[in-house]
């Protein structure tokens, strides 16, 4: 990777042309240049500022450009997962297209993670890799890896590019499908023999794809019958996902929401899609949700699913889901809808314009005949609540309990701040106990469950909205697999803040351990946490990448500790929580099985038939 | 039940396409019954017949997801009475001065072509539906079979309309 060195590679030739500051008109061509500064100029006529990279032998020649780029700022990643998550937090944060960069071969196979996690989460990134000389492809060149085929599953779409001339096109197509319809990650894979050449920069005018049209306005006739529905349905429930979140629709799903009188829930994806504080939000569906939304859910005749994909973790057994329900289901991907869940109405196009018109049809619907009489529905779902509400025992073995960690952690400080989680139960805990207020303030990965995601999307959070405060909410085992963007944060003055809530263990594979497995604790046991050898020590940890490592073990440094954090601002921040290892997440319907056996805790499930 | 189905998908003539639409099928679990592909009478566009074992629900996500490639342009399914299928068969059959002419017989009335003669055998090619020459194959298979080499279907719906028409709509109008 960095030290990568191609045998014999002649000298970037230097650029004849302007390579100072591009003008303040953009000029759009034609200019006479490298494949390199055809990537730079592609770049800043995309509207990047920031690309998150890590140079190589390959893409060598593209980063002599780059240092001289007054509107392209590039971020020194330490790893190419790091450089790849944190173009994901960047996007997820901003609603903006995410850059990373890297080399060839290892560079780029290092991308496959965070590039299947930004395209399971719908995130809008391109990917920038250098590719060997085209006459080496598929020689088995050093450094050569055939990443256009290894990232076929899991980009939305990919180029292989071998002549300069090409260069713009692609990259302006590639910010074009990554940002549009259903967002994902698009690669763009450039040989150095491209970028060595002399070309033609010339900016394309219009994107020319006659295979791709992604639909955004809905149907009428659909959006008129989902409208009956919902204002004639009994047992209405609104189950809103991470599309409202990236359609930026948040604002009118509340309309909705107020309009419609409905229960919400919302998925993991979404769970700052709307105030959670609503007086009709359930909480959160699916494995670990509310025993409200998930019993809301099984007895609804209606759902309308906005933006959402019914995924497993939400429907539990899918024979068994939600049998009474007719399903609308909305989303800019046609293929979403019916994949797992059969739709009555399906609603192809922009939430946005959806949720919009959907709005205008409700109306209309209840000018005609009334607002739906849902009192009898909310005694229920009310019942509901007050006998299952979210919350947590006190760890037993007298440690500190991470929800109450959590917790405080999203008290102190406030809706404003951005909460990006790892994979696990920390990642749970934060979509259960932190009050969220606004769309873009929880990142996590939801699909593909990537642990490591938390500090390098952190990262890019932060570089995103550098006036909000960024909670990394991390787990020891997490933390364990990327911290080493500590070094990027701390060089480039993004100060992150990360929570590590250290139980010592790789935690939600231990509660499995303990449910399923007999409490036979077989390689969850990271040593890391309270009363063992600490290693790695990450209070020491910190220090030695620069940042503020604090250590907080009782339940009285709690606050005191997470206002130290926020306090800080000069440099990242660290903050070693030690947690006891036996707290687990509850509720929890296990994996595969009916979401009407959710346990509210362990082996506590409700009887469904005194409530119905 | 599976079900067998024949799509008529249009495609950007360009590298890479073929691996896309295969390596689709192979992860989404569709089971690829056989594939063929070809120019079309347009230089942009390429037409890819694929038969897929799928049932009917499954069939909708094959087409949508297919539908999401970038490079894929349109997708048809071809109905059996509505349209044209054949394949073409070349097999070598064991045929001796004894079996040549029960072999000829065959070929004559399967109203197929021998295009290699040799003292030992023939190579026969028979064009036709898939129901024809598994039954051309069954009455040459007492004869001995030594190899056969077979081509995916490749099908075309019947009456005038065409269904690269839109399709070439799409490309001229952004070219």
């Amino acid at each position: 990777m960095a030290q990568g060195s191609t045998p014999a590679a002649p000298p970037t030739p230097r650029p004849t042309g302007r390579s100072g500051p591009a003008p303040a008109a953009p000029a759009i061509g034609p200019e006479e240049v490298t494949g390199a500064q055809s990537i730079i100029r592609s770049l800043e006529e995309a509207g990047v500022e920031v690309v998150f990279g890590i140079p190589g032998g390959t893409i060598l020649p593209t980063y002599d450009p780059l240092m001289d780029s007054a509107k392209v700022r590039h971020i020194l990643v330490r790893h190419e997962q790091g450089g790849g998550h944190a173009a994901s937090g960047y996007a997820h944060v901003t609603g903006r297209v995410g850059v990373t960069m890297a080399t060839s071969g290892p560079g780029a196979t290092n991308l496959v993670t965070a590039l299947a996690d930004a395209n399971m989460d719908s995130v809008p990134v391109v990917a920038i890799t250098g590719q060997v000389t085209a006459g080496l492809i598929g020689t088995d060149a050093f450094q050569e890896a055939d990443i256009v085929g290894i990232t076929l599953p899991v980009t939305k779409h990919s180029y292989l590019v071998t002549d300069p001339d090409d260069i713009p096109r692609a990259i302006a197509e590639a910010f074009h499908i990554a940002s549009t319809g259903r967002p994902g990650p698009v690669l763009v894979d450039i040989a150095k023999s491209a970028q060595q050449a002399r070309t033609t920069f010339r900016w394309p005018q219009a994107i020319d794809l006659p295979g791709y049209h992604p639909v955004t306005k809905p149907h009428a006739k659909q959006v008129r019958e989902a409208a009956r529905l919902l204002a004639t349905a009994r047992r209405p429930v609104i189950l809103a996902g991470g599309g409202v979140v990236i359609a930026g629709a948040s604002a009118l799903l509340r309309r909705l929401v107020d309009a419609s009188g409905a229960p919400i829930t919302t998925t993991l994806m979404a769970r700052d899609a709307i105030s959670v504080d609503h007086p009709q939000h359930l909480g959160m569906p699916g494995m670990h949700g509310t025993v409200a939304a998930v019993a809301a859910l099984q007895r609804a005749d209606l759902i309308v699913g906005l933006g959402t994909r019914f995924d497993d973790r939400v429907t539990g057994q899918l024979a068994s889901f939600a049998p009474q329900a007719a399903v609308v289901h909305a989303d800019i991907d046609p293929a979403e809808i019916g994949k797992n869940v059969r739709a009555d109405v399906p609603i192809v196009g922009d939430l946005a314009e959806v949720i919009a018109d959907l709005l205008i049809e409700l109306e209309r619907e209840q000018a005609q005949h009334g607002k739906p009489d849902l009192e009898a529905w909310w005694r229920q779902v009310d019942s509901w609540r007050t006998t299952f509400p979210l919350g947590y025992d006190e760890p037993s073995d007298g440690h500190l309990s991470p929800q109450h960690v959590i917790s405080r952690i999203g008290e102190l400080t406030g809706p404003e701040a951005v909460y990006v989680a790892g994979v696990g139960q920390h990642q749970m805990w934060a979509a259960q106990f932190i009050r969220y207020q606004r769309p873009r303030s929880w990142l996590n990965s939801g699909g593909l469950g990537t642990m490591g995601y938390a500090v390098p999307a952190a990262m890019g959070a932060k570089v995103g909205a550098p006036d909000r405060t960024v909670w990394a909410i991390d787990g020891d085992g997490c933390f364990q697999m990327t911290n080493q963007e500590l070094a990027t944060c701390t060089i480039n003055d993004i100060p992150i803040k990360v929570a590590i809530v250290n139980n010592s263990s790789l935690g939600m594979v231990r509660q499995w351990q303990a449910l399923f497995y007999q409490e036979r604790y077989s390689n969850t046991d990271l040593h890391t946490g309270h009363g063992t050898v600490h290693i790695p020590d990450f209070v020491k940890l910190a220090e030695a990448y620069g940042a503020v490592g604090l250590r907080c073990e009782t339940k009285a440094d709690v606050d005191a500790t997470i206002k130290r954090a926020n306090e800080i601002d000069d440099r990242p921040v660290v903050v070693d929580f030690t947690v006891s290892p036996d707290a687990m997440v509850w509720p929890m319907v296990a994996a595969g099985v009916s979401n009407d056996d959710i346990q509210y805790a362990r082996g506590l499930t409700p009887a469904w038939d005194r409530e119905d | 039940m599976t079900t067998r189905h024949t799509l008529s998908v249009l495609v950007e003539n360009k590298p890479g396409v073929l691996t896309r639409v295969a390596g689709l099928f192979a992860r989404r679990a569709f089971n690829i019954h056989s594939l063929a592909v070809g120019p079309t009478e347009h230089d942009e566009i390429s037409r890819i017949t694929v038969v897929v074992d799928v049932e009917a629900r499954p069939l909708e996500q094959v087409t949508k997801q297919l539908n999401k490639l970038v490079n894929v342009i349109k997708i048809v399914e071809l109905e059996d009475e509505t349209s044209v299928r054949r394949e073409l068969l070349l097999v070598k059959v064991k045929a001796d001065q004894s079996q040549r002419t029960g072999v000829l017989e065959v070929v004559d009335l399967f109203r197929a072509h021998v295009v290699d003669v040799s003292t030992e055998s023939v190579v026969i090619e028979a064009i036709g539906s898939p129901s024809k020459l598994t039954a051309l194959l069954a009455a040459l298979e007492p004869y001995g079979v030594r190899e056969i080499v077979q081509s995916g279907t490749v099908a075309i719906g019947r009456g005038s309309r065409s269904i690269t028409d839109r399709a070439l709509e799409r490309v001229t109008r952004s070219a």
